[in-house]
């Protein structure tokens, strides 16, 4: 007993090491975004920010230009989720409870263009928003998003529409719903911890997202926040990098997804966790 | 998009391990309903991705130069870009590359990724939710944010690393981990690694917890060992979720974008640095030759299907 109890200290001890390793980067931009300019100038780092300050955060917002790639961010991301969820759903529903003409053909392009990469086709997609006047358009941007989000999400979406048994909203049509209200009532509340997740994946895609954007958003007052953050980063290089600021303009993109993160992260694991590797 | 993916955990697992309840599926013969139901992921799939697919296999076989700048129309040269790039050493010098940098960068994610997973499970309640807040908290950083981090993490003067470094005994003082190719990939894969072990981590563990503890003390109660449990209860339990793992993070891993893209900018030497997306956007977006780097493209999209194929083949045949 006594080794054992052994045993597992040491584990437990490397496994506090690891998660601190692991968290350093994120604890780092947090310390050195309220940390003075000055000290982070010093050859020896400083570990905790004592008499920190919110200036630079001050500093990073003081031109405003952050707000308004804020709302460029919100209003792609919010679209692109909202047309996520109503698309892939939709999808979700004729591949898992229907059996079609073309059924496999439309799952093999899913896959398939799950696979294309971003990368192989940024140039295509710029000259296509550029003949189409696209360019610099949320309606564009969001379209194009969505695209790449749908598939994986139809995909994803339909293990929990297949999920929930259909008898059981065949049993509420017995007891008198209609089909709707059955569905409504019965189906759509077990479908949530699915829908939370393919809204989170498309949220933390179109939030995160950096090529596509860096290919078709070209005007500032088209920038999303990652293009904001690059921006701000190369505009502090010029000179010596202003570190402070930087980790505080990097803090600002990166609290609001933390947060939503953490926030849904328990029931979305819930959801997705239950069920999901079941031998 | 797909270089960021995050997708969330064992989702990918998930449509594999749910047998199809076929009995519950409306055999309609004439119903028009699915039609319907999927006319709005295919509208917006085409308008998407059909003219872009197209266009870059068009203009693969077009010539770009400095005349096109000027509202020249490009000319047709059939494969000559093909046969440029085919043998130029330059591709395959980036193909190695990226081939190189996927599969250093996926089995290292998968087999931390995995030594983590077990550890959560050996480890108590407190130790395990430090661990995965800690990678929760990695895993939600936006990827700009991330790299801008770690630039500043290897800062050659003021970065942390460094000073640790030298306090270990190393001599790292002022030294500058972009400016030679090789600790620019170390580094570049420390980052993708960070990145993506939080995904792997958490799936394999949830593999893991699903394995019923009833089962195992049957099998110890019938004087198995513990390397025999391992062996024939828990690794092949584990590896429908091990193989998958590992094919996506191959896949995205191929097509890393940003993290390269923004270390190069924080002062790696790109033609010594680049990957086949970085490749494609210098020839694409920065010297204009539309021809040559839609060729590149094509050969990676028919890279990645490759490489991917038995994924969607193993998906496929459970549909069957």
């Amino acid at each position: 007993m006594r080794r054992k109890s052994i045993v597992t200290g040491l584990l437990t001890a490397l496994t506090v090491v690891i998660a601190l390793i692991w968290v350093f980067p994120v604890y780092w931009m947090f310390n050195s975004s309220l940390l003075p300019n000055s000290v982070l100038q010093s050859t020896t780092p400083t570990f905790l920010p004592i008499g920190g300050s919110l200036d630079n955060f001050t500093a990073a917002l003081a031109d405003g230009t952050f707000f308004t790639a804020l709302g460029v961010s919100l209003t792609v991301t919010l679209s692109t989720v909202a047309a996520v969820l109503i698309i892939a759903f939709l999808g979700a529903l004729a591949i898992s409870r229907f059996k079609f003409k073309g059924r496999k053909s439309f799952i093999l392009a899913l896959l398939l263009i799950q696979m294309l990469p971003a990368e192989g086709m940024f140039i295509a997609q710029y000259k296509m928003m550029s003949s189409v006047g696209l360019l610099n358009n949320l309606i564009g941007m969001t379209l194009l998003y969505t695209a790449a989000v749908v598939p994986f999400t139809v995909w994803m979406l339909r293990g929990f529409v297949a999920g929930v048994p259909a008898e059981l909203e065949e049993a509420a049509m017995v007891d008198g719903l209609s089909r709707t209200q059955a569905f409504l009532k019965i189906t759509f509340p077990l479908l949530a911890p699915g829908l939370v997740a393919s809204g989170v994946y498309a949220f933390l895609q179109a939030w995160n997202e950096f090529t596509v954007a860096l290919v078709i958003m070209t005007e500032n007052q088209m920038k999303t926040l990652p293009l904001w953050l690059r921006g701000f980063v190369q505009a502090s290089a010029t000179r010596e990098t202003d570190w402070g600021m930087v980790m505080a303009a990097s803090m600002l993109v990166a609290v609001p997804v933390i947060i939503f993160f953490l926030i849904v992260q328990g029931k979305m694991s819930s959801g997705l966790v239950s069920g999901a590797v079941k031998g | 998009m797909s270089t960021d993916a995050k997708a969330p955990t064992a989702a990918p697992v998930r449509g594999r391990r749910i047998p199809e309840p076929s009995p519950v599926i409306r055999r309609s013969k004439k119903s028009k309903a699915p039609l319907f139901l999927i006319l709005p992921t295919i509208v917006v799939l085409v308008a998407a991705l059909g003219y872009p697919v197209g266009w870059q296999l068009v203009t693969s076989f077009k010539k770009f130069g400095l005349k096109q700048q000027f509202g020249v129309p490009a000319e047709f040269v059939g494969f000559e870009n093909y046969i440029t790039l085919l043998t130029s050493s330059e591709l395959w010098i980036v193909v190695g590359r990226s081939l190189l940098f996927c599969l250093v960068a996926a089995s290292l994610t998968v087999a931390i990724g995995g030594l983590l997973a077990l550890l959560m499970q050996r480890v108590g309640t407190a130790g395990r939710l430090i661990l995965q807040v800690s990678m929760l908290l990695a895993w939600a950083m936006p990827v700009v944010a991330a790299m801008t981090v770690w630039v500043w993490l290897i800062d050659w003067r003021r970065g942390v690393l460094n000073w640790i470094l030298v306090r270990f005994g190393v001599d790292a003082e002022g030294h500058n981990w972009l400016a030679d190719p090789i600790s620019f990939f170390m580094i570049a894969i420390i980052i993708v690694v960070w990145m993506s072990v939080p995904f792997v981590a958490l799936s394999i563990y949830a593999g893991l917890t699903q394995i019923s503890g009833e089962v195992l003390e049957a099998a110890a109660m019938d004087g198995a060992t513990g390397w025999q449990r391992t062996r024939h209860i828990i690794i092949p339990l584990i590896t429908p979720v091990l193989s998958i793992v590992l094919l996506l993070q191959l896949i995205w891993d191929l097509r890393v974008f940003t993290q390269i893209k923004l270390l190069q900018d924080a002062g790696g030497f790109a033609n010594e640095t680049n990957l086949l997306g970085t490749y494609i956007y210098q020839l694409g977006v920065g010297s204009g030759d539309y021809g040559m780097a839609s060729a590149v493209s094509v050969f990676m999209l028919i890279l990645t299907i490759a490489i991917s194929w038995y994924y969607v083949r193993s998906l496929m045949k459970e549909e069957n």
